[in-house]
């Protein structure tokens, strides 16, 4: 049994047991050990054995993908865990909705984890769409009016996604079928990219620009981000932490995938400008909407708009430098996006409300929170030390040597979310606190766990997490 | 002499003028009865190529086409739209002849894009493919043009025919996809059907438009 | 056997006063099926015939202000729509005038005729005239696209606009089970029931205000040049009918080359298929009720949205056939 097997088995093995659960807690803890179960075998996926088979492979590229993603469900378990529990005490959350809360946590991660290790572009899409539709029912958990209405949109503008993007599949398989024949072989990834070179161009630019709307959609790129405000605001928080923490990160890795397979054939269109204009336009809008927010996670949700149109315009710079940049960008975002959703997760609960003019003078009633978060959010707008400037500063200062005027596209983006982010900052933290406030039992292990790691990416990054995502890099072309 | 690829073309042509009559039809009960019109012809398309290449696990993806889509969900559909009072409903965003103009422009962005293809050994799946994309993108379009909840399932569903279509038309595709296709439909009519009750419970009402109001950022 | 010169000239005589000789008994046929459905006596079957030899002797009254163009009208009329009809194979192809039978010609024939009937609907400046003559406009651009495109679409496939052309592909491959001419056969017939103002586009027997078109145009004439026009719409009525079997059941049509042997049988089969045409229509009219008149763009836009996918599909089985 190779370890990747367990990646994808023990979230599923863990819903069902879940399901059979009724206690929230025993359920809160059974989900926190599933998920570091999980995280374990990841991890263990660095040093273990490479492998390509017929439905799934492991390769330095997504294992990148893998750990992150267990990892970042194993620290949202445990946030998730005191989270549901101030939810069950304040009545938000009956436990009945908890079981299946849990239940779909786990089939979520595992649903992603099939996504990442599958090796068949059928499966890639069953795996990401099985995710997506999850997320959908869990954003309209709560039930109230806008949590309903959120859901909807979600899943409108994410069907029109599956649908392309399986559109895009089909046409993929049709341009393998002539080299590779029928069946299942023409399906699979590394067999299509090995013959990338003897597939119809035509076929592959029609392909590539549907699968580009379809899992763009999923990522939240410009003009197909409608749904992601809402979908952040309107769901538990932990789901908005995997949301954009994770479910992006797998669309982005299932588009990546393609792009690899288009870039062998020369005669097809390059996808780099494509890329790189679509994520300009995300980031670009992003940060100028980041200013209208009045709600704190939809504010939040608009900033990771933002920051996958840079991964995006990254990826599309291609280049071992720009690729590597990229994934380090992935990665640091990941982490604080994740960090400030638990934080913010608390905020809300301890003030009742995510309006942002009613969030002040949080040093004042929650020292500790009002610490963690205004750390987490001068990581994110890419103060040093913290990590997400090293990765900015090394996307942009690549861009420079390369194209300098395309460079001042994003610095000019990332200077306009900055400044957003700082204002809405020094009004939540500082000030006089108004309006009610609660008391809340904060678990600060994942977010210190998270701050510690971004924390230490940017000041020393190790010789051997340079080499390992240089490696991933590569294959990325 | 009748060819093979005859049948399949007329009959995804009896799908794309269905979808044409999706964006035609005013009231709900016909816009069901036309979607039921159109699984049918999947049901008979998908039959077909099942027949032609030899693949007798495509018959499964014929039958659950004309159970499903054909009969039990129009029919389900139906009885909630009569429930709730709302058979007769007129909701659009614009007029039929703007919808159908732009549901032509659709057609044939289609068949431009898939005429560029070069025709491959793959027979003759490109034109069948130019007919689903076709679908496809009606059934997008009338996503985007209703107003009312069940339309816009009936605009999802549609699709997903375009899909399915086009799954079939590609030879040998395994047999993966097509279950995963039906199941994506299955659990999206789930969705689908969670979300009508449910707002059917807060606001005795399934127009959308009613949803709009709740925007967070509006308040 | 091959046929002479001086037979085919006759042949195609003879075609001529066919077509005239015909149509009475055809708008007969329609309004007798009407009548008996809707268990009514109904008028003889040659009821058409008297009425066209009752107004050709009735003194034609003309409005004092009406200029040459409200008495020329009539003549023209007939004698454009005459030609068109006659143009149309019927009982054979490949008749003497058969070159022109083009069915861009035939469009534009009728188009003219149609432009003259709306110019004498407004000469005399009556309000209905007016109205009728708008909405027969209207119509007409509704129309007129739609059958640009159904004659494209035939054209791609046959690969020749001559009528005559045509039907001998289909003749020669009468299986071929196309998407394109299903969907320009649906389109025809649209287009054939809004020229012919049929219901539900148009009522034929109503003189009702608010409804009427073909009939609003034509209420200021009376006399022979009525007579003149009614027999032009017969006319019409008869092109349509023998354009729609030409192109989509041609079986039984003579060749070319038949002598008057196969144009007997040829003949037989066309008279046959009119009057059956004409019965159906008449059942269609009884079964379906009138439009009003701001859906008719609604209802002619099918046939340009069926135009225009029979065009698209004609394209792509063009390719799949290469």
């Amino acid at each position: 049994m190779h370890t990747y097997q367990i990646v994808v088995l023990v979230p599923y093995v863990a819903a069902l047991v879940l399901v059979a659960i009724p206690g929230y807690r025993v359920g809160a803890i059974v989900n926190v050990l599933a998920s570091a179960v999980t995280f374990a075998a990841g991890l263990w996926l660095i040093d273990g054995g490479r492998t390509v088979g017929p439905y799934a492979i492991v390769d330095e590229f997504n294992i990148v993908f893998i750990v992150i993603n267990t990892l970042v469900g194993f620290t949202t378990s445990i946030f998730s865990a005191s989270y549901i529990g101030h939810e069950i005490k304040t009545g938000r959350l009956s436990p009945g909705f908890v079981r299946f809360y849990h239940a779909m946590f786990q089939a979520m991660m595992g649903s992603m984890n099939v996504a990442l290790v599958a090796n068949n572009i059928g499966l890639i899409w069953v795996g990401l769409e099985l995710a997506t539709l999850i997320t959908v029912v869990m954003v309209g958990l709560y039930r109230t009016p806008q949590a309903i209405e959120a859901a909807w949109k979600y899943f409108i503008l994410a069907s029109v996604g599956i649908s392309l993007a399986f559109f895009g599949t089909i046409l993929i398989y049709l341009a393998g079928q002539p080299a590779l024949g029928e069946g299942v072989p023409a399906m699979t990834w590394s067999l299509l990219q090995g013959v990338a070179a003897k597939m119809d161009p035509a076929i592959l630019d029609l392909a590539f620009i549907f699968l580009l709307i379809g899992y763009g959609t999923k990522i939240g790129l410009a003009p197909l981000h409608a749904w992601l405000p809402d979908a952040h605001a309107e769901g538990p928080t932990p789901i908005s932490a995997v949301l954009s923490g994770l479910l992006l990160n797998v669309a982005l890795y299932a588009l990546l995938r393609f792009k690899m397979l288009i870039a062998g054939q020369p005669a097809a269109l390059n996808p780099g400008p494509v890329m790189i204009v679509m994520g300009l336009v995300s980031l670009i809008f992003a940060a100028f909407m980041l200013y209208q927010r009045r709600d704190i996670k939809r504010l939040f949700a608009y900033s990771s708009i933002e920051h996958m149109g840079l991964m995006v315009f990254a990826f599309g710079m291609g280049g071992p430098l720009a690729n590597f940049a990229g994934l380090l960008h992935m990665a640091m975002h990941s982490l604080t996006k994740s960090g400030i959703f638990f934080s913010v997760g608390h905020i809300a609960q301890a003030k009742g409300t995510q309006r942002i003019a009613e969030i002040t003078g949080l040093s004042d009633t929650h020292p500790r929170l009002a610490i963690a978060f205004a750390l987490a959010v001068l990581a994110i707008s890419g103060m040093p030390p913290f990590g997400v400037f090293t990765s900015e500063f090394l996307i942009l200062t690549t861009t420079f040597a390369r194209e300098p005027w395309l460079a001042l596209l994003p610095a000019f983006g990332l200077l306009v979310g900055f400044g957003a982010l700082l204002m809405r900052l020094q009004g939540t933290i500082l000030g006089v606190p108004t309006g009610p406030t609660h008391r809340v039992d904060a678990s600060f292990v994942p977010i210190v766990l998270h701050l510690a790691l971004v924390l230490a990416a940017g000041v020393f990054l190790p010789a051997m997490l340079v080499a390992w995502f240089q490696r991933a890099a590569e294959l990325l072309g | 002499m009748i060819r093979g690829y005859e049948i399949s073309h007329l009959l995804a042509g009896v799908m794309l003028v269905t979808s044409f009559a999706l964006l035609y039809q005013e009231r709900i009960a016909a816009v069901l009865k036309t979607f039921a019109a159109q699984s049918v012809a999947l049901a008979l398309a998908v039959a077909w190529a099942a027949y032609t290449q030899d693949r007798s696990e495509l018959f499964i993806t014929a039958l659950i086409a004309l159970c499903l889509k054909g009969i039990v969900i129009p029919v389900a559909l139906y009885r909630m739209v009569v429930r709730l009072g709302i058979h007769r409903e007129v909701e659009k965003v614009v007029g039929v002849g703007i919808a159908l103009m732009v549901g032509l422009a659709l057609t044939g962005l289609a068949q431009a894009l898939l005429l560029k293809v070069v025709q491959g050994t793959a027979g003759h799946a490109r034109e069948d493919l130019a007919l689903a994309l076709a679908i496809v993108l009606l059934g997008f379009l009338m996503m985007i043009l209703r107003r009312n909840a069940v339309t816009q399932v009936v605009g999802f569903m549609s699709m997903e025919n375009g899909l399915i279509l086009a799954a079939t038309g590609a030879r040998g595709m395994p047999l993966v996809v097509e279950v995963s296709v039906a199941f994506s439909v299955l659990i999206a009519l789930f969705v689908f059907a969670v979300f009508v009750f449910r707002i059917r419970e807060r606001f005795d009402t399934i127009d959308i438009e009613a949803l709009d109001r709740m925007r967070g950022d509006a308040r | 056997m091959s046929t002479s010169p001086a037979m085919q000239f006759l042949a195609q005589g003879a075609q001529m006063f066919l077509v005239l000789l015909i149509a009475p008994l055809t708008v007969g046929v329609v309004r007798r099926v009407k009548a008996r459905l809707m268990r009514r006596q109904g008028t003889p079957l040659l009821q058409g015939y008297r009425d066209l030899a009752k107004l050709l002797r009735k003194e034609s009254v003309v409005a004092e202000n009406a200029s040459w163009l409200f008495r020329a009208a009539p003549s023209l009329i007939f004698a454009l729509t005459w030609v068109a009809a006659a143009l149309v194979p019927s009982f054979a192809s490949g008749l003497m005038f058969n070159w022109a039978a083009d069915v861009v010609a035939l469009v534009a024939l009728l188009g003219a005729a149609r432009m003259l009937l709306a110019l004498a609907g407004m000469d005399v400046g009556t309000g209905f005239g007016g109205i009728g003559s708008s909405r027969e406009m209207m119509i007409a651009t509704l129309a007129e696209p739609a059958m640009m495109l159904i004659v494209l679409t035939l054209a791609i496939a046959a690969g020749t606009t001559r009528l005559s052309g045509v039907a001998d592909f289909f003749i020669a491959e009468p299986l071929a089970v196309r998407v394109s001419l299903a969907l320009s056969l649906v389109a025809l017939v649209i287009v054939a029931l809004a020229e012919n103002a049929r219901i539900p586009v148009d009522n034929p027997v109503t003189h009702l205000e608010l409804t009427m078109v073909h009939e609003a145009m034509i209420l200021e004439y009376s006399g022979r040049h009525l007579a003149l026009v009614e027999a032009a719409s017969y006319l019409k009525l008869v092109l349509y009918l023998s354009l729609l079997i030409c192109l989509f059941a041609p079986f039984g049509m003579a060749p070319a080359a038949a002598g008057i042997g196969g144009w007997i049988v040829g003949l037989l089969a066309w008279t046959a298929k009119l009057l059956a045409g004409a019965a159906l229509l008449g059942v269609w009219e009884v079964s379906i009720a009138k439009m009003r008149v701001f859906r008719l763009p609604d209802f002619l836009g099918i046939a340009f949205i069926f135009g225009f996918l029979a065009i698209l599909m004609a394209f792509l089985t063009r390719g799949a056939v290469q």
